[in-house]
């Protein structure tokens, strides 16, 4: 794609899609399906938490062991974090003028959020996978 | 520094030290400190879910830190601030769609925005506060 925007679009092809981040309308576009996808996910959790008040341990990991829970928690996980670490991104790059510290920033946030998400992640699936079997 | 001799004949762009900011500009830099605040909790909910994944224990430590005055405190701003980023990002589709640009548009929408948010807010603690399960 890249190739072809470099070889045979015309200056005005190849300077659309360009923004400050030099992605276009990309990440903008990411931004907004997470957000979509964060409302209805977000409002189960509150209600869900709602709920859970007051349930013991046990409790909490029957409810997030059944299938559906486990599934809409897992996809609130993967949505609500990339949506944080695209916002976090947009900060970063409108706020740290640096350019080396701003790339250095942008790359541990990614990090940070990918390796956080995992861990959630994770946790999720060891309690559904290890409880009442 | 290099001499400047003439000054400067038009106005100033306002500075935003001595610059009443206007509620839409307000609500403007809220949404993203609330955005920066929410991404932040990411790491209480990962805290959460590792030590229920963890131990009786640790999820009993957790429990007690969110039963808390300060854990109550938190989850309290925590949801406001997520109400509000809420339907401050649906307002933003709204714009980006075209709509409701116009500045006295955008000084209703504001109420509207903020007043969503708190009902939410009041409507969810109303609940987690009653007990509604016999």
């Amino acid at each position: 794609m890249s190739e072809y925007k470099d070889k045979y679009a015309a200056p005005l092809k190849r300077a659309k899609g360009l923004g400050s981040a030099h992605e276009g309308t990309d990440h903008w576009m990411k931004q907004k399906i997470t957000a979509i996808l964060n409302i209805p996910l977000v409002l189960w959790l509150i209600w869900s938490m709602i709920g859970l008040k007051g349930a013991t341990h046990f409790e909490f990991k029957l409810w997030l062991a059944q299938p559906a829970n486990a599934v809409l928690m897992i996809m609130l996980i993967i949505s609500v974090f990339y949506h944080a670490k695209l916002g976090a991104q947009v900060v970063t790059e409108d706020y740290i003028s640096n350019e080396w510290f701003k790339l250095v920033k942008l790359i541990a946030q990614k990090i940070f959020f990918f390796a956080l998400g995992l861990m959630c992640i994770f946790s999720v699936l060891k309690i559904a996978f290890t409880t009442g079997v | 520094m290099s001499e400047t001799t003439q000054k400067p004949t038009g106005p100033l762009s306002p500075h935003l030290q001595v610059y009443k900011l206007p509620l839409t500009a307000i609500l403007s830099i809220t949404h993203r400190v609330t955005g920066v605040g929410l991404a932040l909790g990411t790491i209480l909910v990962a805290a959460f879910l590792i030590a229920a994944a963890t131990s009786e224990q640790h999820y009993n430590v957790v429990m007690a830190i969110a039963d808390s005055m300060i854990g109550t405190l938190i989850l309290f701003a925590w949801s406001l601030a997520l109400y509000f980023h809420m339907f401050n990002g649906m307002r933003h589709m709204f714009w980006d769609s075209g709509k409701f640009l116009q500045k006295d548009q955008a000084m209703r929408t504001n109420y509207i925005v903020l007043l969503f948010a708190v009902c939410a807010t009041g409507l969810t603690w109303f609940f987690a506060c009653g007990n509604f399960v016999e």
